[in-house]
């Protein structure tokens, strides 16, 4: 392949950025020293296009360094990768945390999102209007910006500031004061530090002996190996070596484990078709992009428990039948990122990871490879294009990724709940897990005590049950949204539902990824819905007309109505109804498919413009 | 499904194939009637061999489909979301319904969704289908968002890219990149309704890596990719396809011998396409195939 790439040069700090991560330029022919106009052509070799998939850690690498990406780093990393600069130009572009234009080092993201706008958003932006100027334009050093759900919803209102250099710095500010927030965004190194992941999880503050998943959080140091495995840690990854692959498999089958990532697919069973699958090698992908507005749970889990994931892992990617798993982690989720990666480490250097896990002569490696602000790569083929270094826009299946996922391999993506729940099946046998099994919910918005709670997953738990868990309502109870932006409203007098899938389905609702986010009346209805409209609207990937053009219409016809009720909204509702219909049956993708779910259930439910 | 020499058991106007093997043929239910066609055939292959008229956009006869635009919609029975006809293969045993409620209702709204937001005013057929399907884009108001004022790109003397006319189809990228030219100098940039195609930073395409061999504008289903001839003679009002009359030849500028139909009006040559059943070349030429009769008529 003949490339033919642009003449901006790199400065030495881009340079350095990217060949801390690819090594330094072996030649001239890959971005090096040698500079004739002729080497505006290069020929790269197998080995330089095998590197695609460094495109998109590449970018960060000089995001983080220097806070943007300029064309001459953009086209150093093109050179080193052998990548059409059209291409990595398109890559760059798609992701929200990068900027191809010049900005500070320091960026301050504020979530604007629906649980932070339950609890003060909209202040907090005036606030920091007054001190920094308005978003998006720079004042002393400082850029901050409006941000889809940051997952930190049970600290809302939450911001996150991140300072670029040759160490990143990051900052938690949640609940946030403009103020605090400011502070942190000048000075993120200097920024008190954040509430521990304890305080995410009231059940374990309060000592609750029933926590299954949430077991360890609070009680084992996240950080220390010896810790874990002193409270039982890697227990079930000898069991699964003990009774072998398949019958891992028929104890997840049995165990009747569905994905908790939104779809409640079987997990057994597409661990059998990936299993059963002649084409190799397998991969494992965990999906740790929770970015569906109001969900924090895998979050939670990943910094409060980092090493009960990467066993997960281990033990699904035996299962299966591959060596080698990625971990693709939200890019706005810092503290998750130190943890992973220092279980990771552990994990390697005590034969826990590598050529020969636990002796058993089994090899398995974990890479983390980080997103870049696009809820869209959490949707299980994007994913894929998102780690091979292409845009993150889904593919159309069939195929399925049981057959051809990850690099055009057999793949099973898991969400990281899933795969937590495979700790206690393996532990305390399928049948019993069965009977026992928990699921964890998101729950914020106007409650007492917002956080990660974990309940029985059968019909005795209803909503009414988490809610008085969670401390109740703090101001009268208009609605509560359930599954998520994708999933849809409930009326405060219909919290009887039992939280199962099925209860859920029959309730013409979704548990979606567990979202359940409490709405008073302190918000006017009509601005929660346009911030969700905006939300699709700004994720859409923009490959398919009903998505692209139809979340744009939506957004549209919400801001028509935002101060009108009956007969003058009646016209819009209707077109929205028709362009929710066309986006629901000829979208590609589950975001297109579910972006007038929430707006739908407001109106006919929550009788919202009446 | 059976197993059937093709050539006795095909159904009257399905492409016959000329190997002489036992194919396997693919039975299904289409709009009540069973047909029968040849393993990986498309519902879209299936209606055309049925005479039934799908629209389409975003497929191309040279192209993998990316089925992306949506206007091609079918029910499949039992799916929970409506299928592309121009990707999705043909099952045994499928119902298939092309002209349900649901069905059409889609390719309205798909068609509303782009006639408001992109100048469709040179897609050929479009006009057709908005009054078949009963389409009205206007109904979104005056103020909704469209990439209709975008301005044109006019920086060479070759083509012009009028993204203002552009609906995201992707065939242009797919004919420039890895399906066809291997040039990639082309991509889609941007995300969401903010997407476009784009060269490395949106720039000019002199300072990309596109070499003009118009295999882009060959495919592109909107004229948002034209000669610079047709774009100039469209701006001046004297572009009159029903004046033009086309001419197949073979391109004499070296040994290949690809198809060249020329498109004349008054006498002089506005644009080159070539043909897409060239079982070779199928429809592409370089940059002298496709422009070299500027040289020929330009000569100074
Ligand atoms: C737009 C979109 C975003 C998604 N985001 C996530 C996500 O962040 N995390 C996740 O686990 N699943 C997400 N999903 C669901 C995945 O497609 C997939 O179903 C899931 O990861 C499978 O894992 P599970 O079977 O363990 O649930 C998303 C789906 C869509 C359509
Ligand atoms: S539905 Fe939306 S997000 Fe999914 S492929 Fe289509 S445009 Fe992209
Ligand atoms: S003219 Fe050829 S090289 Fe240039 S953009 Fe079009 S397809 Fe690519
Ligand atoms: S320029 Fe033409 S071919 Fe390219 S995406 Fe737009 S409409 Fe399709
Ligand atoms: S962090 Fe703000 S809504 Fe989730
Ligand atoms: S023609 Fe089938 S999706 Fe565009």
């Amino acid at each position: 392949m003949d490339l033919k790439y642009t003449d901006a040069k790199p400065t030495d700090d881009e340079r350095a950025a990217v060949d801390a991560l690819l090594g330094p330029a072996p030649s001239g022919w890959e971005g090096g020293t040698r500079d004739d106009l002729d080497l505006r052509w290069a020929k790269g070799g197998h080995e330089a296009r095998d590197r695609r998939d460094q495109l998109l850690p590449a970018l960060h690498a000089v995001n983080d360094r220097i806070g943007w990406i300029s064309e001459g780093a953009l086209d150093y990393i093109c050179r080193r990768l052998t990548i059409p600069p059209a291409e990595a130009y398109g890559v760059a572009t798609f992701y929200a945390m990068f900027s191809l234009k010049p900005r500070p080092a320091k960026v301050l993201h504020v979530c604007t999102d629906i649980a932070c706008a339950a609890k003060g958003s909209a202040a907090l932006c005036a606030g920091l209007e007054d001190r920094l100027g308005p978003a998006g334009t720079p004042k002393d050093g400082v850029v901050w910006q409006e941000s889809p759900c940051l997952g930190l919803c049970e600290r809302a209102p939450a911001a996150l500031a991140i300072q670029a250099g040759d160490e990143v710095a990051t900052a938690v500010i949640a609940p946030a004061t403009a103020e605090a927030a400011v502070a942190a965004a000048t000075a993120p190194e200097t920024a008190p530090p954040e509430a521990t992941e304890l305080e995410a999880v009231p059940q374990a503050q309060a000592g609750d002996p029933t926590l299954s998943l949430l077991s360890r959080i609070g009680t084992v140091d996240p950080t220390d190996l010896d810790d874990y495995r002193a409270a039982g840690g890697y227990t079930a990854l000898r069991n699964a070596f003990a009774i072998g692959p398949a019958a891992v498999i028929r104890e997840v089958t049995d165990s009747g484990l569905m994905g908790r990532g939104g779809a409640a697919f079987p997990t057994g069973r597409k661990w059998q078709a990936t299993a059963g699958q002649p084409d190799a090698p397998h991969y494992l992908v965990c999906n740790a992009d929770e970015s569906e507005p109001g969900t924090f749970k895998d979050r939670v889990l990943m910094e409060g428990d980092p090493f009960s994931v990467i066993e997960a892992m281990t033990i699904a990617g035996y299962a299966i039948g591959a060596h080698q798993g990625y971990l693709y982690l939200r890019g706005e989720y810092p503290r998750a990122l130190v943890r992973l990666g220092n279980a990771i480490d552990q994990a390697r250097a005590r034969g826990l990871l590598g050529d020969n896990v636990l002796g058993q002569g089994y090899a398995f490696d974990i890479e983390i490879r980080r997103g870049a602000g696009a809820y869209i790569c959490g949707e299980e083929t994007a994913i894929f294009n998102s780690i091979e270094g292409q845009r993150g826009e889904p593919r159309s299946k069939p195929p399925f990724p049981v057959e051809k996922g990850l690099f055009g391999k057999p793949t099973v993506v898991n969400n990281v709940e899933t795969l937590a729940n495979v700790l206690p099946i393996l532990t305390r046998g399928a049948e019993a897990y069965r009977t026992g099994a928990t699921k964890l919910f998101c729950v914020s918005g106007a409650l007492g005590k917002p956080g990660v709670y974990e309940v029985p997953f059968n019909e005795s738990t209803t909503l009414r049950d988490l809610i008085d868990l969670a401390g109740g309502a703090t101001g009268s109870l208009r609605a509560v949204l359930l599954g998520g932006a994708a999933g849809g409203f409930v009326r405060a007098d219909e919290l009887d539902i039992p939280l199962t899938i099925e209860g859920a389905r029959a309730a013409g609702a979704t548990l979606g990824s567990g979202v359940v986010l409490a709405v008073d009346d302190t918000v006017e209805l009509p601005r929660i819905l346009l911030r969700i409209a905006e939300f699709f609207r700004d994720e859409s990937c923009g490959q398919c007309v009903p998505c692209r053009v139809g979340t744009v219409r939506q957004e549209e016809a919400l801001h028509r109505i935002a101060d009108k009720t009956g007969a003058d909204a009646a016209a819009d509702i209707a077109l929205m109804r028709e362009v929710g219909q066309v986006m629901r049956d000829a979208s590609i993708c589950g975001l297109g498919q579910t972006a007038w779910n929430a707006v739908e259930t407001a109106i006919d439910r929550l009788g919202a413009y009446e | 499904m059976t197993t059937t020499p093709e050539r006795t058991r095909t159904p009257q106007g399905s492409a016959p194939v000329s190997l002489g093997l036992p194919r396997r043929l693919i039975e299904f239910d289409l709009d009540g009637d069973q047909v029968r066609v040849p393993e990986g055939a498309t519902l879209l292959d299936a209606c055309r061999d049925a005479g039934k008229d799908i629209p389409t956009l975003c497929y191309g006869d040279t192209l993998t489909p990316k089925n992306a635009c949506r206007v091609c919609v079918v029910e499949v029975e039992g799916a929970r979301t409506l299928a592309p006809a121009c990707s999705r293969k043909a099952e045994p045993g499928m119902k298939v319904r092309t002209d349900t409620d649901r069905a059409r209702h889609s390719r309205k709204l798909v068609l509303e969704l782009l006639a408001s937001s992109t100048d469709l005013s040179t897609t050929p057929h479009v006009a057709g289908w908005i009054r078949e399907y009963g389409a009205e884009p206007d109904r979104f108001g005056p103020d909704a968002a469209t990439v209709a004022g975008r301005e044109a790109k006019v920086d060479n003397d070759l083509y012009v890219r009028d993204y203002a006319k552009c609906i995201m189809c992707y065939k242009c990228v797919d004919a420039c990149g890895d399906q066809w030219q291997n040039t990639f100098a082309i991509a889609v940039a941007g995300r969401g309704f903010d997407n476009t195609i784009a060269v490395e930073h949106d720039g000019p395409l002199p300072d990309s890596a596109c070499v003009y061999c118009g295999n882009c504008i060959e495919v592109c289903p909107t004229g948002a990719l034209s000669f610079k001839s047709e774009y100039d003679m469209r701006a001046e009002g004297t572009w009159d396809e029903d004046a033009q009359t086309e001419t197949t030849t073979v391109c004499a500028y070296c040994g290949v011998g690809c198809n060249l139909t020329l498109h004349v009006q008054d006498n002089e040559i506005v644009k080159v396409s070539s043909p897409h059943d060239n079982p070779i070349t199928r429809g592409n030429l370089c940059i002298k195939g496709r422009f070299g009769y500027q040289h020929v008529q330009t000569r100074e």
